[in-house]
């Protein structure tokens, strides 16, 4: 007990990446990356149906992204919802009227995201905690009521029927399980450069910023510069990330940029833990399991989604896996 | 003693969120067993048009019908009005055995239903969406529409309205596709019908709650009628502040182009006095439609069904009868071939009557017109209508030739 009130307030300089292992991985970290990646492979066949699992990695990825941003510069960004959303419905667009490849498409998300980011975050940064929150805010409901007006966003019905198409004009990606895959390979690599990024020298610039942003200026670091770079990162990350989401569905709706989104994905990473690696795909986990196995429990689904909130709240401050994290005393 | 409660804590969120997971699993499938899923909204916005009564409805449809060589088997999930939940949750049922998805209210959610029905060749209908698209661009082999749609609304409200003497109308429009198009499609048919419309305002969609100045703008044009092209909680607003203001004590009506009994039920006569509005069923029409509400008030309980609830009952009632004229084994192996067969029979049940079902999916039924009744005029519990206008079930809705629908024109 003694240790953990001495560490409050007072947060460890972050070692330099240790023993030359690749991306940066800690051995824990290594260990629950080989059974996370062991999890993917044999999911679909453990009876684990294999969209859900998409709607799974989809979250996570997302989640991913904006832990980005939180876990690591500490900018709370209320409007991840605009860039996930977007991305979505570029997706969507993109693959059902001009019959672009679902390849391309996913990049497509990634890239518009990323230029939302771009024109957002040059505006946010320029203020700090709840300004910077409510500026996303802002500029995330801006692009709800453009998606509510837009012709192409087809309004309150979205884009429907969004053919998965085929990837690389050759591997049909109607079957779930093929889908699958490409999602999968997806989360993977978007997991690892999120974790690349973290650990990078930029990464520890990042977390600079977070701890003592003067104090990183003082140093000679353009402080503006990095954190539009991490938002920028952060907010592609969501669109990809909704742009596969679109496609695994095969729709692209106003839900997916409604300010809730954002508020959700919030929510997943705080379940899950913040500032951690598997933190947000975990507590994505938890949010989408949640969503689809008490569905069938009707009205009580507020009710038991609530009471399993206020649980974790009280019980699981640094989040699922800050606090396993913490009991065995690693960093995951 | 914070561990002591901190494990506690963990213990009931770890058992809370294990209870949840079995259900997966749990699904044996029987050859001779029809699934029936009804999937729609029990926590949120449309939960007491038909949420909880929907599936109840369903289940007295499955309890008339009887034993008739087959088991039926009713599941529910709450879709969240999440499109996403939505595909989710009727892909794993189509998987997983389920042969018939119904309800399923938010267009946008029953627009993706549609959708995996047809790719996984199973059988759909659609009680809950006010989509016209449903049997337009984008009708399938697979859905049937069994319920109003915004055309249906659009044309009784306005044309049967303008019939009934409200020929001057002012439209307070939500800033969306869904209020345009209502707009648009009622102008259309208060036109048609001989009357006018002298105006219109539109108002931010979402995050409007004060309608006093479009209310006062749409008085002030000394229109008739005041159309109200929103729905859910904009409509309830608008009908609240139109009744402080007196706007419907001085001679002007209200017209709402999307509301149901329990809408009026929920807001309360004092207040929703003199409102016009179009539904397909109303409890107290007849003979038949008592008798179905009086079978089912021990499940229903203190509510009275509504079009969108009771749809779900003849929606059912059909179905089954479709299954067993074809046989349990051939509806599994085709939803198309059970739509068909649907189509292919004349529907009749107490509450909707005498109907059958076009090729482009749309179930036909009479519209009513209906003006909501004073206190002074109210005699029993959830005595509110009274009938103004029928428009019949040929004329109701959209024809056949005008959706668009690729069935169609095949």
């Amino acid at each position: 007990m003694a240790s953990e009130t001495t560490a409050t307030g007072i947060v460890a300089i972050p070692e330099p990446t240790s023993d030359g292992s690749l991306w940066g991985f800690s051995r824990p970290q290594r260990i629950a990356f080989i059974v996370l990646l062991v999890f993917l492979g044999v999911a679909p066949f453990a009876g684990l149906y294999p969209v859900f699992l998409m709607k799974l990695l989809c979250f996570g990825l997302f989640a991913c992204a904006f832990n980005l941003l939180i876990g690591y510069v500490g900018l709370l960004s209320f409007g991840h919802a605009a860039y996930f959303g977007m991305g979505g419905y570029i997706a969507g667009h993109t693959a059902k009227v001009m019959g672009v490849p679902p390849e391309l498409a996913i990049i497509l998300g990634g890239v518009v995201g990323a230029a939302l980011g771009a024109v957002f975050g040059w505006v946010a940064i320029r203020r700090q905690g709840i300004y910077f929150a409510m500026i996303t805010l802002a500029l995330s409901q801006l692009v709800y009521f453009v998606c509510v007006q837009a012709p192409f966003t087809g309004g309150e019905d979205g884009i429907q029927a969004i053919p998965r198409g085929k990837l690389f004009g050759i591997i049909d990606l109607s079957p779930d399980l093929s889908m699958y895959w490409v999602v999968a390979t997806v989360f993977v690599i978007g997991f690892l450069l999120v974790h690349r990024i973290v650990h990078s020298p930029f990464g520890m610039v990042m977390k600079a910023i977070k701890e003592n942003e003067p104090r990183a200026t003082s140093l000679g670091y353009r402080t503006d510069d990095y954190k539009l770079l991490a938002f920028i990162l952060s907010a592609g990350l969501a669109g990809v990330a909704g742009a596969t989401k679109s496609l695994v569905f095969g729709i692209a709706t106003l839900t997916d940029v409604h300010w809730s989104m954002s508020g959700e994905v919030v929510l997943m990473t705080l379940v899950g833990g913040l500032g951690t690696v598997f933190g947000p795909l975990v507590g994505a986990a938890v949010i989408v399991t949640m969503q689809n196995y008490l569905a069938e429990w009707g009205a009580w689904v507020t009710v038991i989604q609530g009471g399993i909130f206020v649980a974790c709240v009280l019980a699981f401050r640094r989040g699922i896996v800050g606090e396993i994290g913490a009991l065995l005393r690693v960093k995951l | 003693m914070t561990t002591t409660r901190r494990t506690l804590l963990s213990g009931a969120a770890g058992t809370a969120a294990l209870g949840g997971l079995p259900f997966s699993s749990a699904r044996a499938q029987a050859a001779n067993t029809i699934k029936i899923g009804v999937l729609n909204d029990q926590s949120g916005t449309y939960r007491d048009i038909s949420g909880p009564y929907g599936v109840e409805c369903t289940r007295q449809a499955v309890a008339e019908f009887g034993a008739q060589g087959f088991n039926v088997e009713v599941i529910v999930a709450d879709h969240q009005n999440r499109p996403d939940v939505g595909v989710n949750i009727s892909r794993q049922w189509y998987d997983q055995g389920v042969d018939m998805i119904l309800d399923v209210p938010t267009s946008s959610v029953g627009l993706a239903v549609n959708t995996v029905a047809r790719e996984k060749n199973k059988a759909y209908i659609n009680t809950g969406s006010a989509t016209s698209d449903l049997t337009g661009t984008a009708c399938s082999p697979n859905t049937i529409h069994w319920m109003y749609d915004t055309y249906m609304l659009a044309k009784s409200t306005g044309g049967a309205m303008v019939r009934a003497g409200g020929d001057s109308w002012f439209f307070i429009t939500a800033d969306y596709a869904f209020g345009h198009a209502l707009e648009r499609d009622t102008g259309n048919f208060v036109r048609a019908a001989g009357g006018r419309v002298l105006g219109n305002v539109r108002y931010p969609f979402p995050a409007t709650s004060d309608f006093s100045s479009f209310l006062v703008q749409a008085q002030a044009s000394r229109a008739k009628v005041i159309g109200l092209a929103n729905a859910g909680a904009d409509t309830i607003n608008s009908v609240k502040q139109a009744a402080e203001f007196g706007i419907t004590r001085r001679g002007v009506k209200l017209a709402a182009l999307l509301m149901f009994l329990p809408d009026v039920h929920a807001i309360g006569l004092e207040t929703a006095q003199g409102l016009v509005l179009t539904e397909s069923f109303y409890w107290d029409l007849n003979d038949r439609t008592r008798a179905i509400t009086t079978r089912l008030q021990p499940r229903l309980r203190d509510i009275k069904p509504n079009m969108a609830s009771i749809a779900n009952y003849s929606a059912a009632l059909h179905y089954l009868k479709a299954i067993k004229d074809m046989g349990v084994a051939a509806s599994k192996a085709s939803g198309i071939e059970v739509i068909n067969r649907m189509k292919a029979m004349p529907c009749d049940d107490d509450a909707f009557g005498a109907g059958s079902i076009r090729p482009d999916g749309r179930k036909l039924c009479p519209s009513y017109l209906f003006e909501v009744k004073s206190p002074a005029e109210s005699r029993a519990p959830w005595d509110y209508y009274k009938l103004l206008q029928t428009t019949p079930a040929e004329e109701a809705f959209r024809p056949l030739n005008e959706g668009n629908c690729p069935l169609v024109r095949s």
